[in-house]
């Protein structure tokens, strides 16, 4: 049995803006064992990077934890002080971001900004550093490591930087990798190569992935379980199998429509779905993703439905689920 | 490098060319001579007096006699000044400028520089609204205005500092203030927009992510970035502010090489007005250079051609 990694209980973090509370994440909970890889899909302002964000105590301005529990790897990171979390981050936790041309400080070489990460997270000496930076680079698939290390980020390309921004994250071994649309800037032969690294680097080193995108493709090729996002909250999660092929939710089978033909080779994008996204200053009281679906039923108005739980991995929170549940319940008992 | 050198030392003494013939004949347009101001002298000693300083010759020839003085470094002599050399002139003055004018610098970075990334680190809070108020006034007011208020309040009123000489390091407090409120102004109101920037941008993001402190991250990974603007701007200021403020060297009776400068004009001294030209086209041109070495030293994605 491997063990438990992160594990994030009603979690709630809202934005406190002039304009009024922004429940960014709203009631969520999911856990990871050692090892998975989950993919989080949803549209945009689902709050798919603020979630991962606060795994690491990351929260932008004015942006607070006002509910839940989150453990990592030991830790109780909502109730920790930002002196303890910076130890966890770039160590424990390491994040990539989506746009690898402005994510690396203009001003410093690259060999600069791969060893700051080593000096506050090792013991390493000078010359050991110099060593793992060199390390590193190769690892990631770049030439000729010593002499790119005196290199500015403006000297390479999208997708090596992209490769610089994997090494800084890997350079202390994280448990676990926080890919944030690593590949959306990126275009289609440099995209295929990072998820290509990517997955070796997992194999090799064993840690960890939560994979932030827009594309179930890349869901489908690296994923084993997939987080759907709307407005702040989970609506379904499951196995790649089961959120495809048994999909429950509305949202995610909106999703799944909107990709002409998933057998296809292809990297598609998610077209958004009819209708406009919720108005996270006013979330509805019932299902938030109501407005939108063509299967919305009175009580989906009033009151947000429970998780009902399909199979040990699968589990979505939909009023139709409920009522299934409830007519196979009545069937039993009837039959009984 | 080299090529970068070479080039701009081409462009400055292109520049320099140029300065030094406009000047020199527009200075002759202008009405009026050397020998005309308080009593008028007869014209057998005007004829003298211009015989001796060559005034009576055509003004190309004048030129050509000029420019060849220049090859060996000599600026002539002052034709008001009794017997002193222009270059005389220049190498007694400017250190005097240069002085408070430096000094009046750095005030300005050492000050502006840290209450514009305040400003910017604490957005819409009350300092940053106080400092935002404060450097618009700051602004506003042009120097003369500033020196005056200044002397007024310390001076008059409090007693506290000297209204003008140089004597003692107290009497440079009130003219190295009233010359670096406005580039103190300038300063802050610059590196807060340009800090604001560079907080936004997603590489400190990224040095949080590794764990990086607060402080290092303003100091090692905001600040280089955010200078950048205030840099540039550094250039001219330090060319103009080293060599003298007329006005604040009137009022603070400063003997600089700014009142030098105006003096020499309204005397027609010519070969003073020349001098003091030159001279301060090549000490604008040099900073510039100087500059462009520092932002690239600063910023490596800044390419010199
Ligand atoms: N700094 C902030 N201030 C105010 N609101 C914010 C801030 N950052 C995020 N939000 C809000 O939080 C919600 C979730 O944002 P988040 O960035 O997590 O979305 P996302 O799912 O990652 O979208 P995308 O696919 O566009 O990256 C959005 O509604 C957004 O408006
Ligand atoms: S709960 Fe109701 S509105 Fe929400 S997805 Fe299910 S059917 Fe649609
Ligand atoms: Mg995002």
């Amino acid at each position: 049995m491997s063990k438990v990694l992160l594990d994030i209980r009603n979690e709630r973090l809202s934005f406190f803006t002039p304009a009024g509370e922004v429940k960014a994440i709203n009631d969520v909970s999911f856990s990871m064992n050692e090892g998975d890889v989950l993919g989080i899909v949803g549209e945009s302002g689902s709050g798919k990077s603020v979630t991962a964000y606060s795994i690491m105590g990351l929260n932008a301005e004015p942006g607070r934890l006002i509910g839940g529990e989150i453990h990592f790897n030991g830790h109780r990171i909502d109730q920790m002080s930002e002196r303890e979390l910076r130890k966890i981050r770039g160590n424990e936790v390491s994040i990539i971001f989506q746009d690898p041309m402005t994510s690396l400080n203009p001003v410093y070489t690259i060999g600069n900004q791969i060893v700051e990460v080593l000096r506050l997270h090792t013991h390493l000496n000078r010359k050991e550093q110099k060593a793992r930076a060199i390390e590193l680079l190769r690892l990631v698939g770049i030439s000729e490591p010593e002499k790119r290390l005196k290199q500015y980020p403006h000297e390479f390309s999208g997708g090596m930087r992209q490769r610089i921004m994997i090494a800084i994250a890997l350079a202390c071994e994280p448990k676990l990798l926080i890919a944030d649309e690593p590949t959306t800037a990126l275009d289609v032969t440099i995209q295929a190569q990072i998820l290509e690294l990517m997955i070796e680097l997992k194999n090799k080193i064993g840690m960890s992935i939560i994979m932030i995108t827009h594309d179930l493709g890349i869901v489908s090729t690296i994923c084993e379980k997939i987080a759907v996002m709307y407005a702040g909250k989970i609506v379904e999660y499951g196995t790649v199998d089961e959120i495809f092929y048994e999909t429950a939710h509305e949202y995610t089978k909106g999703l799944l429509r909107s990709i002409p033909k998933l057998t296809e080779k292809q990297h598609e994008k998610l077209v958004p779905i009819d209708g406009t996204p919720v108005d996270m200053l006013n979330p509805p009281a019932g299902c938030p993703f109501a407005s939108r679906c063509s299967s919305c039923m009175k009580i989906c108005l009033s009151q947000m439905p429970e998780y009902t739980h399909l199979s040990d991995t699968h589990y979505s929170a939909c009023w139709l689920l409920q009522k299934k549940e409830l007519t196979k319940g009545e069937e039993e008992e009837n039959r009984g | 490098m080299s090529k970068f050198i070479l080039k701009r030392l081409g462009f400055a003494v292109l520049t320099l060319a140029i300065v030094i013939t406009m000047t020199f004949f527009l200075m002759y347009l202008i009405p009026g001579g050397p020998f005309l101001s308080e009593k008028a002298p007869t014209q057998a000693t005007l004829d003298a007096l211009n015989a001796k300083y060559g005034l009576d010759q055509p003004v190309y020839i004048q030129f050509k006699n000029y420019v060849v003085k220049l090859f060996e470094g000599d600026f002539g002599m002052s034709l008001k000044q009794r017997g002193r050399t222009v270059n005389d002139i220049i190498s007694t003055k400017f250190p005097v400028s240069a002085q408070v004018g430096g000094l009046s610098i750095i005030v300005a970075v050492l000050v502006g520089i840290p209450i514009g990334s305040y400003a910017a680190l604490h957005r819409g809070k009350f300092w940053d609204r106080f400092f935002n108020v404060l450097s618009t006034t700051g602004i506003a007011f042009p120097s003369f205005v500033m020196a005056t208020v200044l002397i007024v309040l310390f001076s008059v009123y409090m007693k506290i500092f000297p209204s003008y000489g140089l004597e003692a390091p107290i009497n440079y407090v009130l003219p190295v203030l009233s010359l670096a409120v406005y580039p103190m102004a300038y300063i802050s109101r610059l590196m807060r927009s340009s800090m604001l920037d560079v907080l936004g941008q997603d590489y400190m993001r990224t040095a949080r992510a590794k764990g990086v402190s607060q402080f290092r991250i303003l100091f090692k990974h905001a600040l280089r970035n955010a200078v950048l603007p205030v840099i540039t701007y550094l250039g001219p200021l330090i060319a103009y502010t080293l060599t003298g403020s007329f006005v604040v060297e009137q009022i603070f009776t400063i003997p600089g090489l700014g009142k030098e400068f105006i003096k020499s004009i309204m005397n027609r001294d010519y070969p003073l007005v020349m001098g003091t030209t030159i001279f301060l086209a090549a000490f604008v041109i040099l900073m510039n250079f100087i500059v462009d070495i520092v932002y690239k030293i600063v910023d490596p994605r800044i390419k010199l051609n």
